[in-house]
Parts: structure tokens; C-alpha cells; sequence
């Protein structure tokens, strides 16, 4: 049995009482959600801190819904209800796609959306997924709300824009009608985190792609995302050689490190493997839906 | 040999005898009501934890343990240094901080000089909880130098490599075994050497050589090891509460590191979660825990968590092997010669018979009919965990049974031959039974053709084939996999095996009480086998009793007869033909009996499954239950036969088994990642006579899965700094259902001659065939690529690497 440091807990009865909270232990405290990445590294003594301070009661943070032209993602919806949604089925593949292979069922019942944004691990599938879908992600504190787009939330390994003090409360998606989108990723084993996972969506409109977005985890790609490779493609068919040209820019942009999970070369390989891979159902879907 | 279907059934629809009835143990398992060394908790018990060493090689120049001290709720620390002061009386050496390893080397108890490991034993808190004694441990501050890690067994044999075991006075990193050899070689080593001269000058010959790499993995079983120690100070009694597959040899062994009288040792393994050979060595754990409760008077609780059982406890494999095959064009093969490079890890804490230093690995020769094969096993010492063997491994047999089957395929890649084709050239033929093998192995049964025709037939091989010639040509990597192999089980005959000087004889005995019910007492002990319902079984069919009446007591020392313990699948070979032994001991004292009873000559008497009758009147007899009642009443018995129905017996069994099995995997490869879909798996088993179909197809599943881990995911690889990279379930992969296809398994049954009722152990065998089968369908499905080789485990990234023609050792950091 693995044994953390000895912790406080307490339960967070609304959201201002969560950031009171947070603000009361300063730095000592942190947030509690799925715990599954947390947990594991208090076990490991990697992660001390001094109180817990859980959001599993706060039924506010957790649902999905649709609102005006966004989905809506509240930051302690789990892994499990991701994957069910009907509504982020109906608008994005990718949601679905990427669920199924991410960890596996214990974790998802438990793992929160918030917490895997927060979490900011170089290998988080849902960062790949929201960076790839262009999404924002709400930050409340004592001083109110503020709107951060994912492809500027991660200030690098584990470190985002949220301050101490700080909730996040939920991830927005805009909603692109006839979008396709699609995921792709490769673990050693299933329930293991991605050597590359790539993510996209393709809008195809009169025989051109007119918008799309591309995110890719675990190969170090700035922000989780591929600005040129989406760049290159906009305006052009969605041909075989374009989208090929199009993951080849994306495993580009990519700087993986090499670790038992496989050395630099192979996980930029997969970068535009399935970057292509992505693509190609992406934007055949756009067309067929 | 009784049919497996026309057992009778017990009034509680049991099989009399032999036949499929779910597992007695699976009552309480299925309800979480086992009962685990951790569920074990005796009043005023203490709790303890081991601080490890970081680095795997590095000198200790100090242990400040005050701070520790200090802390509310600890009772004591221990260093090495502490047990250096503790006297022992025994032969093997005259403190504590050392002890031995079940191959005749000595471990650090606690580390006092160097620290030779990552994960080494380096200090030792007793506390009142789990929780306080893992605080401590960051309370102990222990400064290192660091040394240079010697973390590739290549670099061991270096002459400017660094000395790892300085301690005892080695001059450089060769192991040595107990008689005094730093290299183990077998077989014939001319002959062999002149085959392959023959094969080279001849064009009708071909020589094929491959490294091949059998990668360090481990055991993992989901209970950890473990143990609670009480000495009584009153009595003097030790109670030891642990995880072992062997108690009766654990004991005797405390009782020589520990310097206490055996009598006074009483080891209980209970429920056991698994052991696969990791819970045969004696751990510094075990030890700690009985010098924990000899300093505090109190019973004291040792169990480590994943990562240490991951990186300190019973590794498997590692060896390194250059194995070269002589053929004929035609495909008949005439010679193999194997090297291997032995990684022991630091400490040589290999489990395996005093003779067979490399284990059973020279039955590399394999199922196959050729004259001339050698081998020579090197074993050296480097920075890595000691252990050795374990891992469902039937005494290195797996990396016997992959090496020839690997290279089987490189020849028929050579050849461009059909792998079965060539298998089915060179397989040894059932008129060649008992066949003595080229490295000294008499083989007691087999059909082998028929095994393999039927594995052929279930898989519809050459429709495979063709699949795979229309899948090829549409650009798709579909790959079969064979592996047949042999294993040789059941250790052993004690005139050859023995275990620190243990002979390998198993005890047993059998008591049947008045109302004809009974009580057997083993020594093997269960992991997850199902021995409370084989061994059941065995007696049932041999006196008719029905199952659910006899009780199977195994575990604990003070109420079972001596044995060696369960590894190496030798519970069945060795006392599961003493259960059978003993019940016919039974069997003929009831006639004895019965004869008294019917007043008749015991000659004038034919036995039907559980019943004594007289020859001719059949009406006229008694049954065992009977005979049970008046061996206890007041029956006027004859001279010599004492009352009762009772009896011992030890089992010293005359050979080895020789189980054996034909596999084949298919799979789907996808180049453009690398990742390999197992799509079938076909095993066809003979064990000779299957007590429990369904025990031995479960421990045949569970085999393969395991075979599934180490061709794709298990490792335990380090980098060069010493760091175990295979630390944490996160790291070391295991299959999960979804890795694994539905099996497809098949039967032939060759009885074993000279078992009583000719089983053969089943354990192992599906650990020992399946990687072979997993790695030559990833390589077949690649071979277009050029690809004759990859090593374990075949990873997307490893698999992609092969197939861009860079072969990569798999067992070091990945760059
Ligand atoms: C075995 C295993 C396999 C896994 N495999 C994968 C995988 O393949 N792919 C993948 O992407 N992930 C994987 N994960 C991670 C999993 O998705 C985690 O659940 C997730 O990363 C964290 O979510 P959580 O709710 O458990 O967060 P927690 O562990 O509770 O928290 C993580 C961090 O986020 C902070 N935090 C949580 N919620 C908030 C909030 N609302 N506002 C501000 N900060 C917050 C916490 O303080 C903490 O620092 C795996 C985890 C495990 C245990």
C-alpha cells in the first residue's frame, strides 16, 4: 500500500466556498476532483499538499449542455459522462472517439474534465481535444470570471493559467455545423496514456476545406495544436496529397522526447501518421454528414 | 486410466474422481472473504516499512536514523549497522545483516558496506502504523557516493568494469556457484562443434545464427509479499504469517539465518494472490519482520507496496542468448548451439536446484529429433534486483522453449519454408519414447504430430495461409505464429534435485475419519491453483470418496508433512502423486479390513470405485465409508493391521514430466504504428491426465495471458544511471481482456508412465509456449519487411523499428 503525507480534507459546499477556501490555505491547499491523477502522486509523496479541498458535491460544475452557439462541458463532468453524451455526439465525433481510449472505465467514472485540464499533463487527450476543437475554458476567482481559449491555457508541464485562488468551472466548445472530426491514438496497452493521440475537425464546404483544427498530445506540440499545418489546408480539397502535406507540416511542429513509451523519431512518425489518419475521416465525414 | 466423463456423481453433483467441478476455494474468493497475509492482524501488532536505496550502486557513508527516532509512534530503526551488532548463532555466518540466497550466495539483510541496487534494503522503521512508519522514512538521512552502475550485463565481463561484489572478494562480476563454476555448459560440446564444421562445408547446409534477447520481466502477482511475525517469549514459538510458495522450505531456512530451533518455527502461508515464483525466495522483508518482533516483543507487519515488490522481489529471465541451428536444405535439422549472458542482478538469489545452476534451461533441444545440441551459460552480476527463475518460468524452461522456437523460424525463414512444415519434419516420433534429449533429458511421453495436427486443425492453417497470401498482396500485415514446445516438470528425483540441500520429495497424509470423510494434508502450497479441489479429486477417484468430503489442509507448517512447496508446475507431478500414493495406501488397508469384516482372504476381494466386494458376489461387500466406521470400532482385526485409517506417504518421483503443447497465434500488424491486434490463439495442451479440465483450462488461460504481457508489453528495463524504468503498474504493462482473444483450446491426453495417475503439471506450460507463438506471428506478419527478428516486448515503437531494419535492445532506456 502506497501512503501519502499526512493531508487535511474538507468538502467545498459551493463554488465561493471552494476559491474562500483556496484562498484561505494559499498555497498548501489544493483542488480536489476525479482525483486519479492527484491522488497518485500524493501516494507517491510527488504531490504534498497540506489540505484537500473537494468539488464532488458541487452538482453546479458538473453537466453538459448546449448554450447559444457552444457546448457546454461543466469542469467536474466525468470521463464516463463525456463519452455518453448524446449532445456531444450529435455535433463532435471526436468527443466520443477520444473518451473510449482514455484510461480506462474505473478512471473515466471518476476523472473530470476540469481536472484534466488542470492536471496539464504533456499526454492529456482531453487537451489534445480541446485545443484541436479551438475551445475556451471559464476561470473564476474571487475577483469574478475570465474566458481563456485552450491554445493559451497551458503555460508548459503541469502549469496553466489558472492562479492559486482560482476554480475552473467550464470548458466551452463553439459549435460548427457540418464539421467532421475524428481521433486517433496509439498506446502500448489499453488504459495506458498515448505515445501521440492526433485530433481533428474538418469543415468541407464546395469541395474545399473552409475550417479546421488539428491537436495532437504526448509529441510536445506547442499548446497542444498545429496552427500551419490548419493553415495549409484551409482553401484547399480535401485531397489525399493535401491532407498528407497537411499532417507532414503537423508532425513538423512537434518536438517529442523519447521515453519507454518510444523514442523522438517514432512518436513524430505517429505525429503525422494519425494527424493523417484524423484527417482523412474528419473531413470525410464533413462531406458525407 | 479413468475417462474424465464417466467419473459418477456425488450426491452434491461432484465428479467422483476426475472431472470439471468449480473450484472449492472460489467460495470465499468470489465473496472477498480470502483471508491474505495483510488481512491478518493480531492484538498489539506493529506495522513497519524498508527505506530503499536510490541508487543502484553507491557506498553508504553514513545513516543518521535520529530524526526517525524521534518521531511520535516509532518503535525502532534498524540499519545494517544494528544488525551487524546481532549475534547469530548459525553456521551461516554470525550476524544478522547478511543472509543466505537460495543459491548458495549471501544477500544484504540490510545494506552495510554498498548498496548494489535501486530498491536495496537500506534501513528498517517499526511503528504503530503503516502511515507513521512511511513518515519516518523521510526522516532517515543516509548519504551516498555514488559508484558507476554496472546496469548491462555486457558490461559486466569488462575488465575495467566496476566490482560489484566486493564483499566477497570477487576480482570481477562472474557469478560462482556452489561449485565453484563461473560457467554452466551442457551437452556435447565436440560433437556439436563438428556438426556445425560438417554444415558450413557442406552446400546442402545451412548454419543460421540470431541473437535473441528473453528480456528481464516480472512476476507482479496482485498480493504483494508480505509477512506478520509473533515470537511468543514465553513459549519461544515464532509464528511467521507469510507470503510463500514453499513454507516447509522457508522454515528450515529461518531456522539457519536465524539460528532458532525449527521445531519452534511455525510458517503459515494463507491465501497466497498469486505467486508465479515470486514468493519462493526468502526476502529481507520476511527476515526484518522477524527482528522486528524479536527487538519490540510485539507481533510486527511487514508489506511492501507495487513499486517494491516491482523493484526489489523475484525478477525473471534476462538472459542474453546467441543461438545458432545446423540444417539441411531439405529441412531436417542436425545441431543447435546456444550462449548465453546470465543477468543475476546483484546478488545471486536464483531459486532452482543445487545441479541445475541455470535452471532447466539445457532442455533447449526441444521437441525435436536431432543428436548434437550444446549450450553455455555465463552468469555475471550487475546493478539490477536479485532473484532469478521465477515467473511461471518451469525453471527457465520459457527461455529454453522461445530460444528454440525463435530459431526454428529464423531457419524456415532461411529455408522459405513453411514453419509447420519444418516442425512437422523434425518433431520427435512417438516410437522414439522415452527419448533421451542430446542435453541428458529423458523424455517420458509424447505424440507430438497428433498434438500439432490438431493445433493445425483448429486454426484451419492453410486457410490462414491463404488469407494471409490475399491480405500480403493488398498491402495488409496479417501474421501466424507455432510454437511447440516441451517442458520437463515436477522436480525432482531427490537423487539429483535438491534445494539448499533439500531433497525434492514431497510428504502428504491422509486421515479418513469414522464417518468416511477426510482430511488431507499437503505440503505444496496453492497460489491460485485450486489445490483444495484437485487434490480432493485424487483422492476421490482413488477411494471413491466423493469429493466434497475430503478436506484439503495445506499452508501451515505445524499441520502439514514436510515438501518442497509449489513452483516449477510440480504440485501435481510430485504431490499429486503422492495424494494418489497415499489413498491407494488407504485403499489396500480397507481391503484388509473389509476382508476382516466379510470374513474372506483380502485376495478374494476386487475393489469398484469406492467399495471392497467379494470376486463372484458382488452383492456381498463394504464400502469405503463402511470400512471407515469399523477401522475405528471394535472389529476383531487381523495380525499386523493396527486400528484406524490413516497414512503418510513421501513421494520421490522416479523422473520428470514432460507436458507439452502445440500453439498458434494470429495477428494483425498495422506498419503505419507499429501496433500488433492478437486476432486467435490456439493451444493445444497434454498434460497426460486432466484431474480438473476446467482448472487446467483456467491455468492455461491465465498462461497465455501472461505470454501475451511479456511478447508485447512486460519489461523491466533500466537506464544507465541504474533507474528501474519498470517501477509502477504505469510502467510495467500487464495484458488486459482486451489484449487477450477469446482462446481457442484443444486436448491431446498422453498419460505420463510413470505418474500413478499420468498427470503431468500444467502450471507453467502456457507461459512457456505462448511468447514464442505471439513473436513469430508479429515476425511472419513483418517478414516482408525483411524483418527475421525482433526482440521482446514488440511495442508499437519496437515493432516500427524493426520494420525500418533497426533492431534495438529493448532492455535499456529507450533513446
Ligand atoms: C491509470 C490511469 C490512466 C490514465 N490514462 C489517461 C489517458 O490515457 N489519457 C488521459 O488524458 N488521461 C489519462 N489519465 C488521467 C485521467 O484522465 C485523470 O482523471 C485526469 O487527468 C485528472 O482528472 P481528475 O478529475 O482525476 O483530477 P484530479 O486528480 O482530481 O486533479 C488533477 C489536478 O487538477 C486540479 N484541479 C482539478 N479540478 C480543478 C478545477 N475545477 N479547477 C482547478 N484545478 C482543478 C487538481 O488540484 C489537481 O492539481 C489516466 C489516469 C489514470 C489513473
Amino acid at each position: 500500500m502506497q501512503t501519502p503525507a499526512p493531508v487535511d480534507y474538507v468538502r467545498a459546499t459551493s463554488v465561493e466556498n471552494a476559491i474562500s477556501l483556496l484562498e484561505q490555505h494559499g498555497e498548501d491547499a489544493r483542488l480536489l476532483a476525479g482525483g486519479h491523477s492527484l491522488l497518485p502522486m500524493m501516494k507517491l509523496r510527488l504531490a504534498r499538499p497540506e489540505i484537500l479541498v473537494d468539488l464532488q458535491g458541487l452538482s453546479e460544475l458538473r453537466g453538459i449542455k448546449v448554450d447559444g452557439g457552444d457546448l457546454v462541458i461543466g469542469a467536474m463532468t466525468t470521463h464516463a459522462e463525456i463519452l455518453d453524451s448524446p449532445i456531444l455526439s450529435e455535433h463532435y465525433a471526436i468527443f466520443r472517439e477520444a473518451e473510449k481510449v482514455i484510461a480506462d472505465p474505473v478512471v473515466r467514472n471518476k476523472g473530470t474534465m476540469g481536472g484534466s485540464m488542470c492536471q496539464a499533463d504533456p499526454s492529456e487527450d482531453l487537451s489534445a481535444v480541446g485545443a484541436a476543437l479551438k475551445g475556451t475554458v471559464v476561470i473564476q476567482g474571487s475577483g469574478g470570471k475570465r474566458t481563456v481559449e485552450i491554445r493559451n491555457f497551458h503555460e508548459g508541464p503541469y502549469e496553466t493559467k489558472v492562479k492559486d485562488g482560482e476554480i475552473l468551472t467550464e470548458v466551452r466548445f463553439p459549435i460548427r455545423p457540418g464539421a467532421g472530426s475524428a481521433y486517433e491514438k496509439v498506446e502500448r496497452r489499453v488504459g495506458d496514456w498515448p505515445v501521440c493521440s492526433a485530433g481533428a475537425y474538418v469543415v468541407v464546404s464546395g469541395g474545399t476545406v473552409t475550417d479546421c483544427g488539428i491537436g495532437l498530445t504526448a509529441v510536445g506540440a506547442s499548446h497542444f495544436c498545429a496552427p500551419d499545418a490548419e493553415a495549409y489546408l484551409i482553401g484547399k480539397p480535401p485531397t489525399e496529397a493535401n491532407l498528407a502535406e497537411a499532417a507532414r507540416l503537423a508532425a513538423e511542429s512537434c518536438d517529442p522526447t523519447s521515453d519507454q513509451r518510444g523514442p523522438a523519431d517514432y512518436k513524430k512518425h505517429l505525429a503525422q501518421e494519425l494527424t493523417l489518419r484524423a484527417l482523412r475521416r474528419a473531413a470525410a465525414a464533413s462531406q458525407g454528414a | 486410466m479413468t475417462a474424465v466423463d464417466d467419473a459418477p456423481l456425488s450426491a452434491a453433483g461432484n465428479p467422483i474422481g476426475f472431472g470439471s467441478m468449480k473450484r472449492v476455494e472460489d467460495q470465499r474468493f468470489v465473496r472477498g472473504q480470502g483471508n491474505y497475509v495483510d488481512d491478518v492482524n493480531l492484538p498489539g501488532m506493529l506495522h513497519s516499512a524498508i527505506l530503499r536505496s536510490p541508487y543502484a550502486h553507491a557506498r553508504i557513508t553514513s545513516i543518521d536514523t535520529s530524526a526517525a527516532e524521534a518521531l511520535p509512534g516509532v518503535r525502532a530503526v534498524i540499519t545494517g549497522k544494528t544488525l551487524e551488532g546481532i549475534a547469530r548463532p548459525s553456521l551461516l555466518g554470525d550476524n544478522f545483516a547478511w543472509m543466505p540466497t537460495l543459491s548458495y550466495d549471501t544477500q544484504a539483510v540490510l545494506a552495510t558496506d554498498k548498496v548494489r541496487f535501486q530498491g536495496q534494503e537500506v534501513a528498517y522503521v517499526i511503528a504503530d502504523s503503516r502511515y507513521i512508519a512511511k513518515d519516518a522514512l523521510e526522516l532517515i538521512v543516509v548519504d551516498y557516493d555514488p559508484l558507476e552502475p554496472v546496469m548491462d550485463a555486457k558490461r559486466a565481463l569488462d575488465p575495467d568494469a566496476p566490482i560489484i561484489r566486493d564483499d566477497k572478494g570477487f576480482t570481477d562480476n562472474r557469478v560462482v556457484d556452489v561449485h565453484g563454476q563461473t560457467s554452466w555448459e551442457s551437452g556435447n560440446a565436440e560433437s556439436t562443434a563438428a556438426a556445425f564444421a560438417r554444415a558450413e562445408a557442406d552446400p546442402d547446409c545451412v548454419v543460421v545464427t540470431q541473437e535473441i534477447l528473453y528480456p528481464r520481466v516480472h512476476p507482479a502477482p496482485m498480493e504483494t509479499c508480505g509477512s506478520v511475525a509473533y515470537l511468543d517469549k514465553v513459549t519461544g514459538q515464532l509464528t511467521l504469517y507469510t507470503t510463500s510458495q514453499a513454507p516447509h522450505a522457508h522454515r528450515t531456512v529461518y531456522a539457519m539465518v536465524a539460528g532458532l530451533p525449527e521445531q519452534k518455527i511455525r510458517v503459515i502461508s494463507p491465501d497466497i494472490g498469486g505467486g508465479f515464483g515470486n514468493k519462493v525466495p526468502v526476502y529481507p522483508g520476511y527476515v526484518l519482520s522477524i527482528i522486528g518482533t524479536i527487538v519490540t516483543g510485539k507481533p510486527v507487519k511487514w508489506m511492501e507496496d507495487r513499486s517494491e515488490n516491482l523493484m526489489s522481489t523475484g525478477f525473471a529471465r534476462d538472459y542474453h542468448m546467441t543461438a545458432k541451428v545446423a540444417a539441411t536444405k531439405e529441412g531436417k535439422i542436425l545441431a543447435v548451439d546456444v550462449d548465453v549472458l546470465a543477468d543475476h542482478g546483484a546478488f545471486n538469489g536464483v531459486a532452482q536446484p543445487t545441479n541445475f545452476p541455470a535452471g532447466f534451461f539445457n532442455i533447449f533441444s526441444g521437441s525435436y529429433d536431432y543428436p548434437d545440441a550444446h549450450c553455455k551459460v555465463d552468469p555475471v552480476y550487475t546493478n539490477k534486483a536479485p532473484g532469478g527463475v521465477a515467473y511461471a518460468c518451469s525453471f527457465r524452461i520459457t527461455e529454453a522453449a522461445y530460444v528454440i522456437e525463435r530459431l526454428v523460424d529464423c531457419l524456415a525463414q532461411e529455408l522459405q519454408m513453411d514453419p509447420a512444415e519444418l516442425r512437422l519434419k523434425n518433431l520427435l516420433r512417438p516410437e522414439q519414447f522415452p527419448y533421451m534429449s542430446p542435453t541428458g533429458w529423458e523424455y517420458d511421453s509424447g505424440e507430438y504430430e497428433k498434438t500439432m495436427r490438431v493445433a493445425m486443425e483448429i486454426a484451419g492453417y492453410d486457410e490462414l495461409r491463404r488469407e494471409q497470401a490475399e491480405k500480403r498482396a493488398r498491402g495488409e500485415y496479417m501474421g501466424i505464429g507455432i510454437s511447440f514446445f516441451t517442458e520437463g516438470v515436477g522436480a525432482g528425483p531427490r537423487r539429483t534435485m535438491d534445494i539448499l540441500g533439500l531433497g525434492m520429495a514431497d510428504g502428504i497424509e491422509l486421515r479418513i475419519h469414522p464417518t468416511g470423510k477426510g482430511v488431507l494434508r499437503l505440503s505444496v502450497q496453492s497460489q491460485g491453483q485450486g489445490h483444495e479441489t484437485t487434490f480432493a479429486q485424487i483422492v476421490s477417484h482413488e477411494l471413491g470418496i466423493p469429493p466434497e468430503d475430503i478436506e484439503v489442509v495445506h499452508g501451515d507448517t505445524d499441520q502439514t508433512p514436510f515438501g518442497l512447496g509449489t513452483y516449477g508446475s510440480r504440485s501435481t507431478p510430485v504431490s499429486g502423486a503422492a495424494a494418489s500414493v497415499v489413498a491407494r495406501k488407504i485403499r489396500d488397508k480397507a481391503r484388509l479390513i473389509a476382508a476382516a469384516a466379510l470374513e474372506c482372504s483380502p485376495d478374494d476381494l476386487e475393489w469398484e470405485l469406492g467399495r471392497w466386494y467379494v470376486k463372484g458376489d458382488k452383492e456381498r461387500g463394504k464400502t469405503i465409508q463402511e470400512i471407515a466406521l469399523l477401522s475405528h470400532g471394535s472389529l476383531e482385526l487381523p495380525e499386523g493391521v493396527e486400528g484406524h485409517l490413516d497414512a503418510t506417504a513421501v513421494y520421490n518421483p522416479p523422473n520428470l514430466t514432460y507436458p507439452y503443447g502445440c500453439y498458434i497465434c494470429v495477428v494483425d500488424v498495422d506498419p503505419g504504428t507499429g501496433q500488433v491486434k492478437i486476432r486467435r490463439f490456439i493451444a493445444v495442451d497434454d498434460c497426460g491426465t486432466r484431474i480438473n479440465p476446467m482448472i487446467v483450462e483456467g491455468q492455461v488461460h491465465g498462461g497465455l495471458a501472461d505470454g501475451v504481457g511479456m511478447a508485447l508489453m512486460e519489461l523491466i528495463a533500466f537506464d544507465t544511471d541504474g533507474n528501474n524504468l519498470g517501477g509502477s503498474f504505469m510502467d510495467y504493462l500487464l495484458p488486459t481482456a482486451i489484449e487477450c482473444p477469446d482462446w481457442e483450446l484443444g486436448e491431446t491426453v498422453t498419460p505420463s508412465p510413470h505418474h500413478p495417475i499420468g498427470a503431468k503439471g500444467v502450471g507453467e506450460s502456457a507461459t512457456v509456449g505462448s511468447p514464442a507463438a505471439v513473436v513469430n506471428a508479429v515476425i511472419d506478419a513483418i517478414s516482408p519487411f525483411g524483418v527475421r527478428h525482433a526482440d521482446m516486448p514488440l511495442t508499437p515503437a519496437n515493432v516500427w523499428r524493426a520494420i525500418q531494419g533497426r533492431n534495438v535492445r529493448t532492455d535499456m532506456a529507450v533513446e
